[in-house]
């Protein structure tokens, strides 16, 4: 089979020399385990050009290769069906190119996030990828979570500011996207599909991104709510304001006790109550602005029916805050028994009608249920399984009819459909993990074909791990798409297409 | 396709137009030469007729209309208005031609979500006129915006002077349906926008009607601005000009716009548009600067201040909505002015790092006066976006040839100093030769390999983005005029094609 042998770690060796290629203690590749599973080796490159010959050694010996970087996110990953060498990035971490006066910079996909932050900010300069497990993720793990930050409100997801990648594709060959320049149509956004692509598609080696001035003052705002009808309500007021602040978040009551858990920071923040909902902003400018962000947000939270409201001036105790909304993702893993997060990508119009009926179902099943709904992008869930049933009926059944596992997970798909919506799994308990990403997938049926054609081109011989496949049978052409009445005539499916004539004799023509 | 067409006058073409007609209805085919030339050009120096143009009014009907296509063996490709500025919507290679005119309907109008549903035909800027009743826009503005259509925007991913701030056509862009080169019809991204999936909206933007022809596209609406203030900054000279906008980037101040006219474009426009720029001036600067008004008043002081900083003689302040519309009117009818003065223009759309914008303006200098041409230099400066125009004779070949080089050699310049090709034109049949001065043969094995991953018989829009060695259906291929646009440069073909400026 496929497991790296004595020899191959041998040739491998004599390739990139005893440094870079490590199988001697389980412990250590243990350190790389995805959902349990080790590598047999890891290897640790110590540029793109050795990266790129141990991906072509492993497609030579058809080895399968997980990218890593510091392993802080490998819970998003697909469960690896196999799993030979991780290859760990983080030794690239260079500075490629740094051009402040153009506000652009080239980084190795090992660089730590946070560092090369720290670096912008000697310039007065930022990423604004604020992403969970940031004070130790690299920048290439960051791109391939695809996870979300809450700063997407003012600045956008990565694919508004990625200009460009260099990456190896699944022949070992090292290619490039895009460039280093803020605007470019030159060639096909290949870098785009690396966002989000969770290590299926290539080995991440550079970035390319687009920075931004640090804002001047950033302040907050925070305020209670007595439901999510009235926080929602405030949202879409200040949404469809003039102001443009930094973030705009809803939270639940359980999603703002996240905040009171982990108050390791030093500054002190509002006291949260637990029975509210409520509605966190971060705005940023001028005194004069910053005058005017408090006074209308306070207006705005007014009418409608806030309660306590906070306005935070003092720096430290903001950036406390958005820390912890950075990392609600993580501060639910470490607190909650099972946990199950999800990403439900619907419009902000249709959160209001999205927060009610998860509140009923998971009310209903009484679990705790976290809610953050994003102003310009979606709704995270989190909840936590009943670890002993949850175990019991995965056990007794097949995992994607055990009623517990799947009740959530149809609901929330049932509600994305509803609203020609996405699920995305980001973490769950390994003995549901798999079931509930094939549910997910069955929002994407056609999509699902045309991923599957790009991943192909990507990596042919499926070294690196593969794309989630739908749990039900393929569905008929009718329900894979939005359920307007504009598209009633659908279609015929691929295989009902009749082949194509073969070609005749080529010849010029004039 | 690795064959040729049927022949035009043969029974398989006349089947194929029987067909066509049954499909769509007579007023929806056109066969005879005298129609075809309409469809010949478009904003560029090339030129490429198609053997058929077909007008579909639904998705359904180009769905079928690629079927035929496939069952006959000919080309397809899609086209809108016509305004593109690369030969992206030319036939290079004849075959069968769709062009979305009368699929320019606006289906879903949620201000909630801030989203519009369109066809592909709509234009540009008839999707503002639509939404601005409630107080909103579509931020992407190609000069061309009151002809180029949505599609032609989609496939291109093109920019505008406003992209400097709001971004160019794939960060409006959330969801689309597709036709693909098999006729399946698929749909990709979200309302919202996020997938979870790969970001395939990502890649179809911008493919340049390479990889599946767009039939309905999901597109965010901003918010009109509270405040917009309008700058004219007026220099002696360009390299002031040039300077200025170096360092309001890197002082990390972003305005919604900032373009740059040099002032011999500025006398050529003047005379045209009246748009008040001073004909004795070296260089303007036409910077805008929006969104909530205390911070619009703080933004517009401190541009100011960095223009005197740099010898600006003088800024003025467009007074009303009137004396900004003027301004922008003699700015984005710029290349038409400059078609009135030259009866050839060829229009550049390198990309460099705004900290070498001062440098390279000068080196296009250089290479103006080493060729023999007054380069004219009309540009989103802020973006780092360069629009290069070099004026020739049409009728003169040997002229044409050197404003290949010239243009050729500007381009060479502008990635040796970190830049691009295209900003915002794309590449079209135009740059393609071009294409090896950034990518290495493993990346066009690889973006072959995309390509083919949706359109492996090379039937949708053969010919462009690829060089013809690294490329498919060069076979029949006609030769086109940019082929000395090379950075080795190789023997051109007789140009015959008139020059639309836009």
């Amino acid at each position: 089979m496929s497991a790296v042998t004595d020899s191959a770690v041998a040739r491998l060796e004599s390739v990139l020399g005893a440094n870079a290629i490590f199988t001697a203690k389980a412990a250590n590749r243990d350190l790389y385990a995805i959902d349990g599973i080790a590598p047999t080796a890891f290897a640790k490159p110590a540029s793109a050009d050795q990266a790129a010959k141990i991906v072509r050694f492993a497609a030579k010996e058809n080895l399968s290769v997980i990218p890593v970087g510091a392993r802080t996110k490998l819970f998003c990953a697909p469960t690896p069906l196999r799993y030979d060498v991780a290859l760990d990035l983080t030794a690239l971490d260079d500075v490629a190119h740094y051009d402040p006066a153009d506000l652009t910079v080239s980084v190795g996909a090992g660089m730590p996030l946070a560092k090369l932050n720290a670096m912008l900010r000697e310039h007065n300069q930022f990423l604004p990828l604020l992403v969970p497990y940031y004070s130790h993720g690299t920048i290439g793990g960051a791109i391939a979570s695809g996870l979300d930050s809450p700063l997407r409100n003012a600045y956008g997801t990565p694919r508004d500011f990625l200009l460009g990648a260099e990456f190896i594709d699944g022949a070992g060959n090292q290619l490039k996207s895009g460039g280093r320049v803020v605007k470019n149509v030159t060639g096909y956004d290949l870098h785009k599909l690396l966002v989000g692509s969770c290590g299926t598609l290539a080995v991440i080696t550079r970035l390319n991104f687009r920075t931004f001035p640090i804002p001047e003052s950033t302040q907050g705002f925070l305020a209670a709510f007595p439901s999510h009808e009235t926080a929602l309500a405030a949202r879409h007021k200040i949404i469809h304001s003039p102001l443009t602040p930094l973030t705009l978040d809803v939270l639940n009551a359980q999603a703002a006790r996240l905040f009171d858990g982990h108050s390791n920071e030093t500054a002190p923040i509002p006291e949260i109550d637990g029975t509210h909902w409520y509605l966190f902003a971060e705005f940023s400018g001028n005194p004069d602005l910053l005058a005017r962000y408090r006074r209308e947000l306070a207006e705005i939270a007014e009418q409608s029916q806030a309660g306590d409201m906070h306005i935070l001036e003092d720096s430290a105790a903001v950036a406390a805050l958005a820390a912890r909304l950075r990392e609600s993702i993580a501060h639910v893993r470490e607190d909650f028994a099972e946990p199950v997060v999800v990403k439900l990508a619907m419009p902000p119009a249709q959160h209001v009608h999205a927060a009610t009926v998860l509140q009923s179902v998971v009310g209903a099943a009484n679990l705790p249920l976290v809610i953050i709904a994003r102003a310009s992008g979606p709704i995270l869930i989190a909840t936590s399984l009943p670890a002993e049933n949850s175990r019991a009926e995965a056990a007794t059944t097949s995992p994607v009819d055990a009623p517990m596992v799947s009740l959530f997970a149809r609901e929330i798909l049932s509600l994305a459909r509803s609203f020609g919506g996405r699920a995305q799994l980001i973490s769950a308990p390994l003995h549901c993990k798999a079931s509930y990403r094939a549910i997910f997938s069955e929002s994407l049926a056609s999509e699902h074909l045309l991923a599957k054609r790009i991943k192909s081109a990507f990596d042919p011989n499926n070294l690196f791990p593969t794309l989630d496949a739908p749990a039900a049978p393929p569905t008929p052409p009718k329900s894979e798409t939005s359920p307007r009445t504009s598209h009633a005539q659908e279609p015929a499916s691929q295989t009902d297409l009749p082949p194509s004539p073969p070609a005749p004799p080529p010849s010029t023509q004039s | 396709l690795a064959g040729a067409p049927t022949s035009t006058n043969s029974k398989a073409h006349r089947d194929l137009i029987r067909a066509l007609e049954k499909l769509l209805g007579q007023d929806a085919v056109l066969s005879r030469p005298e129609d075809l030339i309409l469809y010949e050009y478009d904003g560029s120096v090339e030129k490429g007729r198609p053997d058929l143009v077909v007008f579909p009014s639904t998705t359904a009907e180009v769905s079928e209309i690629v079927l035929l296509a496939n069952q006959h063996n000919i080309p397809i490709l899609g086209r809108g208005a016509g305004t593109g500025l690369s030969g992206g919507a030319l036939a290079r290679s004849g075959g069968l031609m769709l062009v979305f005119s009368r699929m320019n309907r606006i289906l879903e109008l949620d201000f909630e979500n801030q989203r519009a549903v369109v066809q592909p035909g709509v234009v540009n800027f008839d999707i503002t006129r639509a939404v601005e009743h409630a107080g909103f826009y579509f931020a992407p503005d190609p000069s061309s915006q009151k002809s180029s259509t949505i599609g032609g925007n989609v496939a291109e991913n093109a920019g505008g002077p406003h992209t400097l701030a709001n971004g160019v056509t794939t960060n409006h862009v959330t969801a689309l349906e597709l036709v693909l080169p098999t006729g399946e019809i698929v749909r990709v991204g979200s309302k919202q926008g996020d997938g979870c999936s790969y970001d395939l909206t990502g890649l179809f933007v911008g493919s340049e009607g390479t990889l599946a022809l767009v039939t309905e596209v999901t597109v965010k609406l901003s918010r009109k601005p509270e405040a917009i203030k309008t700058l004219l900054a007026i220099f002696e000279t360009v390299d002031d000009a040039s300077e200025t906008v170096a360092d309001i980037t890197a002082r990390g101040i972003t305005p919604a716009a900032c373009e740059m006219l040099d002032g011999w474009t500025l006398r050529a426009i003047e005379d045209y548009i009246h748009a008040g720029f001073p004909l004795d001036s070296g260089a303007v600067l036409l910077i805008e600067v929006e969104g909530m008004l205390e911070a619009v008043t703080a933004q517009s002081a401190s541009i100011d201040e960095i223009c005197r900083a740099h010898k600006a003689r003088e800024v003025r302040v467009a007074r009303d909505d009137k004396e900004r519309e003027l301004l922008w009117k003699g700015r984005k009818n710029s290349f038409g002015a400059l078609g009135r003065i030259a009866s050839g223009i060829y229009v550049l759309d390198g990309v460099i790092p705004r900290s070498k914008l001062p440098q390279t303006l000068r080196r296009i200098q250089e290479i103006g006066t080493e060729y023999g041409f007054n380069i004219g230099n009309v540009f989103h400066a802020g973006d780092g976006n360069l629009h290069p125009i070099v004026l020739y004779d049409l009728r003169d070949n040997e002229q044409f040839q050197r404003a290949m080089q010239a243009s050729a050699e500007i381009i060479r310049y502008c990635v040796e100093v970190g830049g691009s090709l295209t900003g915002e034109h794309g590449i079209g049949m135009e740059k393609s030769e071009l294409m090896p001065l950034l990518f290495s043969d493993a990346d066009f094995d690889f973006m072959r390999r995309i390509h083919d991953a949706f359109n492996p018989k090379c039937s949708l829009n053969p010919g462009k983005i690829f060089p013809l060695s690294k490329g498919c259906g060069e076979t029949r291929l006609r030769p086109h005029h940019a082929q000395t646009f090379k950075p080795e440069s190789a023997p051109a073909p007789t140009p015959e094609a008139p020059v639309s400026a836009t």
